[in-house]
């Protein structure tokens, strides 16, 4: 198994001229010198700390990165559900300074909302807007059918299962025509799976709609299956450890998790998010179970 | 193997044939010991009804007598040699028999008042029920929108809980002769009386309820576009709707046991009125059956509301279980038609 892999940074001609004609579209979202310090009882806890980046037109990007090291924090700033202490973020040349329209959200957690059926669910963003109701329920039975829940247009979301509601939730974001798509894990709480069905709806979305996707997630397969290119993350402070141009030619399918490029790039990954995996689980536990062993004879 | 389960198991539910035994028991119990110190003439029984007066001047027929009073008697008559009186042991007058109590559910009703002007069972029962209503809707008309500003907005809830969470330990009952004093002595002091016990804590308990809400609901909302007033409208409030619904039932329960503490401000009306009258006349199995028609009408309210909860909010009756499995046998697996999803090869 020995094989000797390719450089993570290596590009294919193909996949170089994909980058190249990825980088000459129009920004979309520019983020400039964002910082985000929370003050807590016991101190500052710097989230955030100086991150720039910009991604283009119909870009996807992942945001990976261990755990508490912002994401959330990142992607709600984005959203305009928090607040930069610092800095700013531009979608399409616009300062955002909270919610709004222009970019949708999914959740990790499920935020359909419980009293609505899934059409009334997807009609919401649209009502608010003031589009008028016949035109709303067209417009969402469109979303509807293109997530593939047309059966289920009168469901309630407690009836549907997991999956199902993620998709009924990115229908809804995307009804209101964003230029962003925000997406904070959201198939963290999908079974493997489902989890790989609702990555190949996505992909497949993603390329039928004009739309910008920010994907948060803790999966490094998923990362690099459907991401342009990884933002990674590092705690403490939340610094933009390195920005990864995935060099895995599109359109992608699970063949190419064994690909070169794959896991080249994956192993690079591993070794920026778990830099002292091993050490770390040597140590402790192992310890502990011989004293205990010990007591026991 | 449900029936070979314990009948004691911490948060653990039980059968539903259990659940019906104990709910039925836990009528039978109380029920059951009045019976039994109503119809077993050795149980409790203190009095002795007397049938022969016999000699003893004072006693009379029918009337009840202690029964240390009776044997003293008889011991005077004995040792005189005069006629004794007899009797049966006999409870109170006050803890008529069950049977009584049932008679009197429909003698109530059929009695007419003993002075002419009087309301009637019925009409006593209207007025308080009338009383409770308004005293319940002054306070939710205020209450409800208040608590949910409350749990919504920061500024509502400092503003005005720390007050409302003072007020509310001030019993209700010691505002009756300030209520008489402002509002005179029919209706209106009644009706305060059953606002105040019911409005403080409508506000605390619907500001919690409005607060216990996902704020991811409201933050999806917002990334949806939805401006401050339509997330109140559109969001907070259809998304409290059966919690609050629940609660609204539990504070109506609350103002009904202000009900009697109410009617007895000012001039005494409604069911209140015919209690006491009827034990002043020591007609107590209808004082009785007054009383347990008050629990009766609070009950059957509830439960007609809890019924009807069940209709108004039917997404909160759709369990993945049944309704899917039904979709799932209608359609099949979800369609996917849209996107044929990729295979993934293990
Ligand atoms: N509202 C808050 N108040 C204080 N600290 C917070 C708050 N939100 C997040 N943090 C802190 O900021 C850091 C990043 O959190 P988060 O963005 O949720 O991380 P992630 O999503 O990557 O797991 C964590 O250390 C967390 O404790
Ligand atoms: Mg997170």
């Amino acid at each position: 198994m020995n094989v000797e892999l390719p450089h993570y940074t290596d590009q294919t001609p193909e996949v170089k001229k994909r980058f190249d004609e990825l980088k000459s579209r129009k920004v979309i979202l520019d983020i400039q010198n964002l910082n985000r310090v929370f003050e807590t009882g016991d101190g500052e806890v710097v989230a955030l700390k100086n991150i720039n980046f910009k991604a283009y037109r119909r870009e996807f990007v992942c945001v990976v990165g261990p755990s508490g090291c912002g994401k959330s924090t990142f992607i709600r700033i984005l959203a305009g559900l928090d607040e930069p202490t610092s800095g700013q973020v531009l979608v399409d040349g616009n300062s955002v300074s909270g919610p709004g329209p222009d970019r949708g959200m999914v959740f990790q957690r499920y935020t359909l909302f419980p009293w609505l059926t899934v059409k009334q669910n997807v009609m919401f963003g649209l009502e608010m807007s003031n589009h008028s109701k016949t035109e709303s329920e067209s417009q969402a039975l469109q979303w509807i059918d293109l997530v593939g829940l047309e059966k289920f247009a009168n469901a309630y979301p407690d009836q549907l299962s997991g999956g199902m509601r993620q998709r009924v939730a990115i229908a809804r974001a995307l009804a209101n025509r964003p230029r962003i798509l925000l997406m904070d894990e959201p198939f963290g709480a999908l079974d493997a799976q489902t989890r790989c069905q609702m990555q190949s709806y996505l992909m497949q979305i993603w390329r039928n709609v004009d739309i910008t996707i920010v994907f948060i997630t803790h999966d490094l397969d998923e990362s690099l299956y459907l991401a342009d290119r990884v933002l990674v993350l590092k705690a403490n402070p939340g610094e933009v450890q390195e920005i990864i141009e995935v060099p895995v030619p599109r359109p992608r399918n699970p063949d190419q998790f064994v690909s070169p490029e794959f896991l080249a790039t994956k192993k690079h990954l591993d070794t920026l998010i778990h830099p002292q995996d091993d050490e770390e689980k040597d140590d402790l536990p192992i310890m502990r179970m011989t004293n205990v062993g010990d007591e026991v004879e | 193997m449900a029936s070979k389960s314990k009948w004691f198991a911490i948060r653990k539910e039980l059968s539903s044939k259990r659940r019906l035994i104990l709910t039925v028991f836990s009528f039978l119990i109380p029920i059951g010991t009045w019976c039994a110190v109503s119809y077993v003439p050795w149980l409790w029984h203190p009095m002795i009804e007397i049938e022969d007066t016999g000699d003893v001047s004072y006693f009379r027929e029918g009337r009840l007598v202690k029964k240390e009073v009776f044997e003293n008697e008889n011991e005077i008559m004995a040792s005189t040699g005069k006629r004794l009186a007899s009797g049966k042991r006999a409870n109170p007058v006050f803890l008529p028999a069950p049977h009584e109590v049932v008679n009197a559910f429909y003698a109530a009703f059929t009695t007419p008042p003993r002075r002419r002007g009087e309301p009637w069972l019925h009409e006593s029962l209207w007025h308080s029920i009338q009383i409770i209503f308004w005293g319940f809707a002054v306070s939710s008309f205020f209450g409800v929108p208040l608590g949910i500003l409350c749990g919504s907005y920061a500024v509502f809830s400092r503003l005005h809980e720390p007050f409302v969470e003072f007020f509310r330990y001030l019993p209700a009952p010691a505002f009756g002769a300030l209520a008489v004093a402002i509002l005179g002595i029919h209706d209106p002091p009644k009706i305060a009386i059953i606002f105040i016990g019911t409005f403080f804590q409508q506000i605390l308990v619907i500001s919690n309820t409005t607060r216990k809400l996902d704020v991811a609901l409201i933050e999806a909302a917002q990334t949806l576009g939805a401006k401050p007033i339509q997330l109140l409208t559109r969001v907070v409030v259809p998304g409290i709707l059966p919690d609050l619904y629940k609660d609204m039932r539990i504070l109506l329960g609350w103002a009904w046991t202000y009900l009697i503490v109410a009617e007895l401000v000012g001039t005494m009306t409604g069911i209140t009125w015919f209690i006491y009258q009827q034990s002043k006349y020591r007609i107590y199995e209808n004082v009785y059956a007054a009383i347990i028609m008050i629990g009766i009408i609070g009950l059957s309210t509830d439960l007609f509301l809890a019924w009807l909860g069940k209709h108004l909010f039917p997404w909160t009756q759709t369990k993945q279980s049944k309704v899917s499995q039904f979709l799932y046998r209608l359609f099949g697996p979800v369609n996917q038609t849209a996107f044929a999803p990729v295979k993934v090869e293990a």
